[in-house]
């Protein structure tokens, strides 16, 4: 047992996830050099692991992991001796920031243009950012896209490769090249979201990744007033997280979205969504972001889950599948369709997307909850068992063996 | 940064996107002006280009060009610019964007005195 000032292990490591994606930034933008970045965080965040329980985290810990990553960057460009410029900018940086906060929030942005500029592979863009900005290992970024991990490796190298030989500057691009670069990052965004409203592995909810890609789409916002696009993925990403509380249950259970508790639902958060929502100008038709996120405030504005408009979550989706067809956009139509119409006739629509949707973890649970409600238990209960072996979550996985559970019972 | 540029037919450019191109003197006038060309270099037809290969001892020379697509390399420019964005801006001025394609490669560092980057 430790005493005294110690800090438990969650806290540390919330505080050493809310200080990456600055230092990561900044040590980039100096150096120039992806890897070398990584290898001055992680050791700074070994120093942090081994001295923070101990002594506790201090006040300004981004600031204390950005010196000890510094420190550690000015060692290794002296040991190389060459790059005599990049070493004088990190000393010059040093100097500059001292005891303020050790990092503008720009560099963060100049970090994700430069992930996502258009001269680089697509697949690689979002790859990149999402691992330099979170630390995810490369077996987790393979899986939240559905690749090997070699794939992956080689994907990760190729980008980075390109933005250094390519000379691929890390700046915030002028107003007349923005517009192409916008969209890649809002929807770099947006994936940093989901990676930590449902991360594909380990624990369900990574809050400190989700609130990062928030206060991300907040810059844009601020940075791009006029954009509507932006806005909408603010307000889409602050509806979303306003269920946080309520959608994973005391014993760790995922609890779908009509059996939630509203009243865990964070009214400031929903306000602060809807308010964004509001601000958009109607002029221009509605992007991906603004049906999404027009739906999220169908769900945030229902009292009870009996009282949400499922016709107008249908024509959203229906929207949103004309801009740009996506087969798990469809399924959760369909979904939407089952509240509507009821289970049997989404049943019947079903296998028309089956095959699109083959591997697709959800699809099973997705099968086996219409089943359920159709009063169809027999049929109900292999595929529950399909679901729970395809689970990417233990709370997924509760959940299925909860629901599970109950049908052995009645059948 | 040293980049080459090369500037490459492309039959798929419309009469429109020709007469959109810009103007080559105006090109050269703005690169020279920024100090930012170094050479140029303008290729015969690629009807007038051989291919030689060995393969499995044998030599093997052909009529034409390596490839056997459409597109075909006109030349190249070697620019120096700060990095890729500034070197995209000045392919962008280039009427061969808009009558062909050009094709931005950052010179790989070779290390010898004929090195582009040594040479300077």
């Amino acid at each position: 047992m430790t005493v005294g000032r110690a800090t438990a292990p969650d806290t540390v490591a919330v505080a050493v996830r809310r200080g990456r994606l600055a230092v990561m930034a900044t040590l980039v933008r100096l150096t120039g050099d992806f890897d070398l970045a990584e290898d001055c965080w992680q050791d700074a965040v070994e120093q942090a692991l081994i001295k923070w329980p101990v002594n506790g985290v201090p006040d300004k810990a981004e600031a204390w992991l950005s010196v000890v990553a510094r420190n550690r960057a000015i060692d290794a460009l002296r040991r190389r001796r060459t790059e005599l410029d990049k070493l004088y900018d990190l000393h010059a940086a040093s100097r500059l920031q001292g005891g303020r906060p050790c990092v503008t929030d720009d560099d963060r942005l100049k970090l994700l243009f430069a992930c996502c500029h258009p001269a680089l592979p697509v697949a690689g863009r979002v790859a990149l950012t999402l691992k330099t900005v979170t630390g995810l290992s490369t077996r987790e970024v393979a899986r939240a896209f559905l690749v090997s991990e070699a794939t992956m490796g080689q994907r990760l190298l190729r980008t980075k490769t390109k933005i250094k030989n390519a000379g691929i500057a890390l700046r915030v691009p002028p107003a007349d090249q923005f517009a192409d670069r916008v969209d890649g990052v809002l929807a770099v965004i947006y994936l940093l979201f989901t990676e930590g409203y449902s991360a594909t592995e380990g624990p369900p909810t990574r809050e400190a990744l989700a609130r990062e890609a928030i206060e991300l789409a907040l810059l844009m916002v601020d940075l791009l007033t006029a954009h509507n696009e932006a806005r909408a993925l603010l307000a889409l990403m602050l509806l979303q997280d306003s269920r946080r509380r309520a959608r994973i249950s005391g014993s760790g259970e995922l609890v779908p979205i009509d059996e939630q508790d509203r009243a865990l639902w964070d009214r400031d958060q929903i306000n602060a969504g809807l308010r964004a929502l509001v601000a958009i100008s109607p002029d221009q038709s509605p992007g991906q972001y603004r049906l999404q996120a027009a739906i999220a405030a169908l769900h945030a504005t229902a009292e009870r889950a009996e009282l949400t408009d499922w016709g107008r979550v249908v024509k959203a989706y229906d929207a949103l599948l004309a801009i740009q067809y996506n087969p798990v956009i469809a399924l959760n139509r369909l979904v939407a369709l089952s509240f509507r119409d009821g289970p049997d006739q989404a049943l019947e629509l079903l296998p028309m997307l089956q095959e699109e949707l083959v591997g697709y973890p959800l699809l099973p649970a997705v099968h086996a909850d219409f089943l359920r409600r159709a009063g169809r238990i027999a049929a109900a209960i292999p595929v529950y068992r399909t679901a729970m072996d395809q689970a990417r979550t233990g709370a997924e996985r509760r959940f299925l063996a909860r629901r599970l559970g109950e049908l052995l019972n009645t059948a | 940064m040293k980049y080459a540029m090369f500037i490459v037919m492309d039959p798929e450019a419309t009469e429109a996107d020709d007469a959109a191109a810009p103007s080559i003197d105006d090109w050269f006038d703005y690169m020279i002006g920024k100090g930012a060309y170094r050479q140029g270099i303008r290729l015969q037809p690629k009807s007038d280009a051989t291919t030689v290969r060995v393969r499995d001892g044998k030599v093997l020379i052909t009529d034409g060009p390596f490839t056997e697509s459409a597109e075909w390399i006109a030349g190249l420019a070697i620019i120096e610019c700060e990095d890729l964005d500034e070197a995209i801006e000045q392919a962008l001025r280039h009427n061969m964007a808009y009558q062909g394609r050009l094709e931005i490669r950052p010179i790989h560092s070779m290390g010898g005195p004929d090195d582009w980057r040594a040479t300077e």
